[in-house]
């Protein structure tokens, strides 16, 4: 927490911007508490940004260090752009918290314990000989110990749920207490739990209940010197209509947009893996959008089926992470050389192989760009924050269907869960991209092209007279007939490479997303590393630094003043959850002395890791 | 499914494609081509709303001869890309051309949850139990001890029957036909296209190059009214030259007999009916193999559902308009929780 400012008028002390972590078992809750504590912030007009981080296993074995799940939110009353590099306050549920999350809280930080979980089967599972709360472990901290399973329990005992239940409220009166220290309105999550548990009355009771027990025990008991409550004023936002927003929501409402903005059916193909499910998910709910979902029997099918909707007219669609882009590889080949549109979602996690499902990372840029046989462009695209992912989503439909091409949209598990306050755009002031179906049958060939785009024409199968084959095989410039011709082959790999880097004349040009557009160093960041990147700069260039944020959502083609914006710099430096993917991209391309700076831990990047970075290659 | 009448009636040069045939001198799939080329017009169908789907083999080279919509895709994947089309078009006529090795070893689980799923197409299995377009490798219909490239010393996998296979998987029409034998073929495919549903046609197919007379035993005239079984629904399991031989099933279904019919045998009436409604019966003459037993011909199983999968897709679509109305964007994304900043 930042250094008090100021009291308010109820003698609350104001503080810029607060850091919190909820830690807990996986089935402790967290992640429920940490959205409602979102939601709340959200509505008490702080700006935020939320980072989830949760463990593979559904139901790990409980009082483990690997079950432990947390939820990190950064609130302020100015911009915020990271989840927060460390806790302010850390919740900690179980000693196996408190083991995994006390070497992130700095010193000073608030630690709320619940004691009653600290039992001497808890402590052993943590690892922990000696039981951290009685030794001298927490005497850099701030800590409030709080029997949190006995106070919840005893806050619902009069209805009767029996223990388990009972026990289950502790993260919801953990919540209440947190609403006091940082003067939240219960209301809106009361009608949440309300809505929530309408067919079962006792448990919103009982939650509700243990919600006002963790508030008033606030209010009544007697704290410990430094803690105290607390009030973040409001963020200056721009004005409008705002939602919280996850990067997998915004996906899939943004290829329900972009449906509607082609005039097309959206057909989505998937199959189900971590992180992307929730993409079908959402899209299941959509049936009244004109958007059909299938969940496929297994990722290649998901494609293929996606592939075969295109070549009958609708816009194919289909989501996975990194894994499952492995096996669609054929499949988008396949949409490569039949010139069909196809959009793809990767949802990115940490691999190679399984790797860790639920962790973040951005290792899937290669294979995006090259992962397939034959020489196979296609145009990938990457959103930075969850909001972006629904205009991305909307571009990536547009350019599939203008170019005739497969689009691929990085995206990653820290955007697919992360939330975000975003400003509702109104769809009425989209531009709309109305696809027309090749009708002329005169001279027709399936692969007579758009002279401008390159596009190949686009017939929907059921047209009188147009009837024709497509497929795998490499087809003749002239006559759209299967052709082994050497010089054929060597012209048509040209002109699917040329129309994919015709797609740049028609994006904007790379911007300056922070400092002077020349100078001694660039940094140049893309996807969900745009808030820490963006932060690091900002403080280096506080410092005085020279130093400049681009951050690239055009993968591939690249953006087409990109070359020359980078010659404008001494250094380059590349920030990537990867072990160094973009920055070889553009060594290749540009021939420029890139650098690399990686993180390849499954976490998103701290700001100070990257300002770090920053001051080692400026010398500073 | 029935379509608009064409304008005028279509003949067999209709749906010749102008691509020169690639197959090789004396291969089935030039029967097979010839059949579809003529049975189409009888359906009545329209060459823009037909489409021909297929993966990679011989066989998949089938679209490019057909003067239709068509869609040459990749190895096995054929039944996963023609469920997509006709997700996105219902009104199309999706038929998907594949063979042993295409539609049972490396596209074995698409073909499998097609099937299950029933979607509204119909499947052409053609069975020359080889890999022919690359050079004759053993194939998942291979019988044992098959002698190829890969498989010097014969091959030591048992086979898979693809009629049993497409029963398993709960296929609801399922057929086996000959590739010469051009008329009955027409007239199974005509059955096929009819059928609400996915429909499985296994074509015994020869390969000349690189597994000659594999179906020999079963298709050359001096032996196919004893090798052969042609069932009809509602028929008695009649073969031989001159009907004097029958099929019956055992008590209790556990197999079945062939039987003298006729004098000096069983009378007609003691013979088994074909009822293609009936799955066991299916799985018996499904599994019917030489020396001992005929090989089941015509429409093993019938038996359609209430909806296909392409009906109940199509039906839950319009059912969220009907209840939530046409999707509003601007609603949805204010859905739930929002707030406003003046």
């Amino acid at each position: 927490m930042d250094t008090p400012v100021s009291n308010s008028a109820d003698g609350r002390e104001i503080l810029e911007s607060v850091v919190i972590r909820f830690a807990g078992d996986s089935g402790d809750g967290m992640q429920l508490a940490g959205t409602q504590f979102t939601q709340s912030t959200a509505v008490a007009g702080n700006d935020l940004a939320t980072f989830p981080d949760f463990p593979a296993e559904i139901r790990a074995p409980a009082g483990t260090t690997f079950g432990v799940s947390g939820f990190q939110i950064h609130f302020a009353s100015h911009d915020v752009l990271t989840p927060g590099d460390a806790p302010d306050v850390l919740v900690a549920m179980n000693p196996a918290a408190l083991k995994v999350n006390l070497a992130d809280v700095p010193t000073g930080g608030l630690i709320i314990v619940n004691t009653g979980a600290f039992n001497k089967a808890n402590l052993k599972k943590a690892g922990y000989e000696e039981n951290p709360l009685e030794d001298d472990t927490l005497s850099p901290f701030r800590v409030l110990k709080i029997d949190i399973s006995r106070l919840a329990v005893s806050a619902v005992e009069h209805l009767e749920l029996g223990s388990k239940s009972a026990q289950r409220t502790k993260n919801v009166w953990t919540l209440g207490l947190l609403y006091w220290m940082f003067d939240r309105d219960r209301r809106p999550t009361v009608e949440w739990l309300e809505s929530k548990f309408a067919k079962k009355p006792r448990i919103a009771e009982a939650n509700i209940a243990a919600l006002n027990a963790g508030h008033i025990y606030g209010e009544t008991a007697e704290m410990p010197q430094g803690v105290g409550t607390y009030k973040v004023p409001k963020a200056v936002v721009e004005p409008g209509t705002y939602r919280n927003v996850t990067g997998n929501d915004a996906l899939a409402w943004g290829l329900a947009a972009g449906g509607r903005l082609s005039g097309l059916p959206i057909m989505f193909g998937s199959y189900p893996i971590t992180p992307a499910s929730s993409v079908l998910h959402a899209l299941a709910k959509l049936k009244n959008f004109n958007v059909t979902t299938f969940q496929a029997e297994d990722e290649i099918a998901a494609v293929c089926s996606a592939v075969g909707a295109s070549f009958g007219g609708s816009l194919g669609v289909t989501s996975t992470s990194g894994p499952g882009l492995a096996l669609k590889g054929e499949a988008i080949g396949l949409a490569i050389i039949t010139e069909l549109p196809l959009v793809i979602l990767d949802v990115q996690r940490a691999g190679p192989s399984t790797g860790m499902p639920t962790k973040t990372e951005q290792s899937d840029l290669f294979q995006a760009v090259w992962g397939r046989n034959g020489d196979a462009p296609l145009c990938v695209l990457a959103p930075a924050t969850p909001g972006e992912c629904f205009h991305y989503a909307i571009e990536a439909c547009r350019i599939a269907t203008k170019y005739m091409t497969p689009v691929i949209v990085l995206s990653d598990g820290f955007i697919a869960n992360g939330a975000e306050p975003w400003k509702i755009p109104d769809f009425n002031t989209l531009e709309r991209f109305d696809v027309k179906f090749h009708q002329d049958t005169e001279n027709f060939h399936p692969y007579q092209r758009d002279p401008d785009t390159l596009a190949r024409v686009w017939v929907k199968p059921g047209t009188p007279g147009l009837e024709h084959r497509i497929g795998g095989l490499e087809k003749h410039y002239e006559s759209g007939n299967i052709s082994y011709d050497p010089d054929n082959h060597h012209k048509m790999t040209k002109i699917r490479a040329q129309k994919i880097q015709n797609i740049a004349q028609d994006q904007p040009e790379q911007a300056v997303d922070l400092g002077n557009t020349t100078g001694a160093l660039a940094v140049v960041g893309w996807g969900s590393t745009f808030g820490s990147v963006n932060q690091a700069v900002r403080r280096a260039r506080g410092e005085g630094l020279d130093v400049s944020h681009i951050h690239i959502r055009q993968i591939w083609p690249l953006p087409r003043n990109l070359k020359t914006l980078l010659g404008g710099f001494e250094k380059i430096l590349v920030p990537e959850l990867n072990n160094g993917q973009l920055v070889r991209v553009l060594r290749a391309e540009y021939l420029v002395p890139a650098e690399p700076l990686d993180k390849i831990a499954g976490q998103p990047f701290k700001v100070s890791e990257v300002l770090a970075g920053i001051r080692e290659h400026l010398n500073a | 499914m029935p379509l608009d009448p064409p304008a005028k009636k279509l003949t067999r040069k209709d749906f010749v494609s102008d691509q020169e045939v690639r197959w090789c001198p004396g291969c089935g799939d030039y029967a097979i081509l010839a059949a579809m080329q003529r049975a189409l017009p009888e359906m009545g169908v329209t060459r823009e709303k037909t489409v021909f789907v297929s993966g990679i083999g011989c066989s998949s080279r089938f679209p490019y001869y057909m003067n239709t919509y068509g869609f040459h895709t990749i190895h096995g994947r054929a039944p996963a890309v023609a469920t997509g089309l006709k997700l996105a078009n219902p009104e199309l006529d999706v038929w998907v051309i594949t063979g042993d090795g295409d539609g049972l070893s490396i596209g074995g689980n698409h073909l499998m949850h097609l099937l299950r799923r029933n979607v509204d197409v119909q499947l052409m299995l053609f069975n020359n139990r080889i890999y022919g377009l690359t050079k004759g490798q053993y194939s998942p219909t291979s019988l044992l001890g098959q002698r190829s490239p890969s498989t010097p010393m014969g091959s030591v996998d048992e086979p898979l029957i693809p009629t049993v296979f497409a029963l398993g998987a709960g296929a609801r029409f399922v057929a086996r036909g000959i590739d010469t034998s051009i008329k009955t073929l027409g007239s199974l495919l005509g059955d096929a296209r009819d059928h609400r549903g996915t429909s499985f046609v296994e074509i015994l197919q020869n390969c000349p190059v690189f597994n000659n007379g594999t179906w020999d035993g079963v298709t050359s005239k001096e032996v196919a009214s004893d090798t052969q079984l042609w069932v009809e629904h509602g028929q008695p399991l009649l073969f031989g030259k001159d009907k004097e031989k029958g099929l019956r099933v055992l008590a209790g279904g556990r197999g079945v007999e062939v039987v003298k019919v006729g004098p000096g045998g069983m009378p007609v009436s003691e013979i088994t009916v074909h009822d293609e409604t009936n799955r066991p019966l299916a799985f018996l003459l499904a599994q019917l193999a030489l020396p001992d037993m005929p090989m089941a011909f015509g429409v093993l199983y019938r038996s359609p559902a209430p909806l296909s999968y392409t009906d109940a897709v199509v039906t839950q679509n319009t059912e969220a308009i009907t209840r939530s109305g046409e999707g509003d964007i601007n609603a949805l994304l204010r859905s739930g929780h929002t707030w406003t900043v003046e």
